[in-house]
């Protein structure tokens, strides 16, 4: 078996005198300093805006600009009359690998539209935020495009998202406003999960009848 | 006598004040230099009705937060000591000031007032002595804890604290040989010579090798990276792990107040203290003849600006070093200390004693 002679290199002289090592260092540091700081007194009086002197977002306020194909929260897109978009095909919750979305579909009036969600839930605490319920939509009535990022809750139950929130973004866990803005007949979180809504409300009283 | 002590109160109180805040500001200084020179924003929430003022609030939350946190005593710890510990630590340094000459003298009615807290012949020995005894409270701080981890990071800190103090001290023979006197303000004066006319006859000039050990040791002395390893803020324990609350902020204070004073004493040795170039007691005299006369109060209070840049300037150097460098590993350390900068400074003496002998500009 060969063996591997390892050398270490030996520190030269200049090396060992470790100053122009430490100067080499205080340079670069310093270097940073004395940028980031003229730019810092600079954008204090207005000027040199296009110039960053800190690569950090203050987060909070300033949220970092997300790619277009980002996927953040997800939301259920709606049509003009106010109804999902989501024709309950369940092929969402079927592709899902974590099992997160639950939908129980109902029948709707519009022979053209089949059957939509009463109840559609999507658990964040289980979501792995793959995409696949995205691209697997045939309606393109699920998006994740919210730019959310702060999903955050103190309970598991607060993680849970259902029907109100998905169709509207802005409403946010804990949903402070208790009125349910949805029209038609679905299962109402709000309102303790009895069923809610009706479709005269929504079409007035040309709802377009199966029958 | 009434007055001479209402004197040396009002001097004593300006040199408090401005230690104690600079050691305040240093606080945010850390926390803001850092933040700049690694492309950061750095602490800017603290505010007091909406006004953040670039995060200067952050040293008084810090007060705050150290004031109203729990202080514990561990059980079986040496309950006085224990207490005591951190007060030395700060006292020592707090006192070390009062050596620090900050201006030249100045001549109020038939009163000469020197800008000095105590106007000690030997005032360079006093600094040193106390710099020293801040090392009791760092031992008592580990040894009165009851926590071997503590004990250990003491001993740490002692050794290296002592080991460095020798090159301290021998580097500064060169500066006193140079000077001829132990006197800061004399040493000060001193440097009001010019070589040739132009240049300033600092200690720097005359003692560069000197001016690079002195600034080494005494970021060793002060226990800043590199030379952090009593502390070691997270990953080796210090001798301050049983402390909490104002106790831990004091040995914090008493970190800054060291690097301050040893600023302060770099300033007064290496940099001319107050000196500012050219400018003697009644005005400018610049080298190519011109002269530019100004008054008293303007002379002093130049040569107070002087020394307060100086220092500033020596804190921030502190700062960045101690946010550029990594940290030495133990036996590195003790091998800089003892086969590196303890020879060079030994031979810096006999070179400089023997360079005055043979020039004979003994002062």
């Amino acid at each position: 078996m060969a063996v591997k002679v390892m050398r270490r290199p030996e520190l030269t002289f200049w090396e060992k005198l470790y100053l122009p090592q430490v100067l080499g260092g205080l340079k670069i540091t310093s270097l940073h300093f004395f940028r980031n700081l003229t730019i810092h007194l600079a954008h204090s009086l207005g000027l040199l805006k296009h110039l960053q002197a800190a690569v950090t977002y203050q987060y909070p306020e300033v949220l970092r600009p997300l790619a277009s194909r980002f996927r953040s929260r997800h939301r259920l897109t709606v049509r003009e009359e106010g109804t999902p978009r989501c024709v309950g095909c369940m092929l969402c919750e079927t592709v899902c690998p974590a099992k997160c979305i639950t939908i129980v579909a109902g029948e709707h009036p519009d022979p053209g539209v089949e059957k939509y969600p009463v109840r559609f839930d999507i658990d964040l605490g289980i979501c792995v935020y793959c995409g696949y319920c995205v691209e697997v939509c045939p309606e393109d009535a699920i998006r994740m495009d919210t730019g959310i990022l702060d999903v955050a809750a103190y309970s598991r139950k607060a993680m849970q998202l259902d029907i109100h929130e998905l169709m509207d973004p802005k409403l946010r866990k804990p949903v402070t406003d208790q009125n349910c803005h949805l029209k038609f007949p679905h299962q109402c979180e709000l309102s303790g999960g009895h069923m809610k809504g009706d479709w005269e409300q929504v079409y007035g009283s040309a709802v377009p009848r199966s029958k | 006598m009434m007055e001479d002590l209402l004197i040396k109160l009002v001097l004593a109180g300006v040199v408090f004040f401005g230690a104690l805040n600079l050691a305040g500001l240093h606080t945010w200084l850390e926390r803001k230099q850092s933040a700049v020179m690694q492309d950061r924003i750095g602490a800017n929430r603290a505010d007091i009705m909406g006004f953040t003022m670039l995060g200067l609030f952050h040293p008084i939350a810090d007060a705050v937060k150290m004031f109203t946190k729990e202080d514990i005593v561990p059980a079986g710890a040496d309950r006085v000591l224990h207490t005591l510990a951190p007060f030395f630590s700060v006292f020592f340094a707090l006192v070390a000031f009062a050596g620090i000459p900050f201006g030249d003298h100045v001549v109020w009615g038939d009163r000469v007032i020197d800008l000095q807290v105590a106007d000690i012949d030997a005032a360079l020995l006093y600094i040193f002595a106390m710099l020293s005894l801040g090392v009791y409270g760092v031992i008592l701080a580990g040894f009165s804890s009851r926590n071997n981890y503590a004990l250990l990071g003491g001993l740490r800190a002692t050794a290296q604290m002592i080991s460095y103090e020798i090159a301290l001290g021998i580097a500064i023979i060169g500066v006193v040989l140079v000077y001829g006197t132990m006197d800061l303000q004399e040493i000060v004066r001193g440097q009001g010579t010019y070589l040739g006319g132009w240049i300033p006859f600092w200690g720097i000039v005359a003692q560069p090798v000197a001016f690079i050990v002195f600034m080494t040791a005494a970021l060793a002395e002060t226990k800043r990276t590199p030379f952090d390893l009593p502390e070691g803020e997270s990953e080796i324990i210090g001798y301050f792990v049983e402390y909490s609350g104002m106790k831990f902020g004091m040995f914090f204070l008493a970190d800054f107040l060291e690097t301050i004073l040893v600023a302060c004493l770099t300033t007064t040795l290496f940099l001319g203290g107050w000196q500012v170039p050219y400018l003697m007691p009644d005005g400018f005299h610049f080298p190519w003849g011109t002269t530019l006369p100004i008054s008293q109060w303007t002379y002093v209070l130049l040569g107070v600006a002087s020394f307060s840049i100086k220092v500033l300037v020596f804190c921030w150097l502190f700062m960045q070093i101690r946010w550029t460098l990594p940290r030495f590993r133990y036996d590195q350390l003790m091998k800089l200390g003892w086969l590196g900068l303890f020879p060079i400074s030994v031979a810096n003496v006999l070179v400089t004693a023997v360079a005055i002998a043979f020039s004979g500009e003994v002062r």
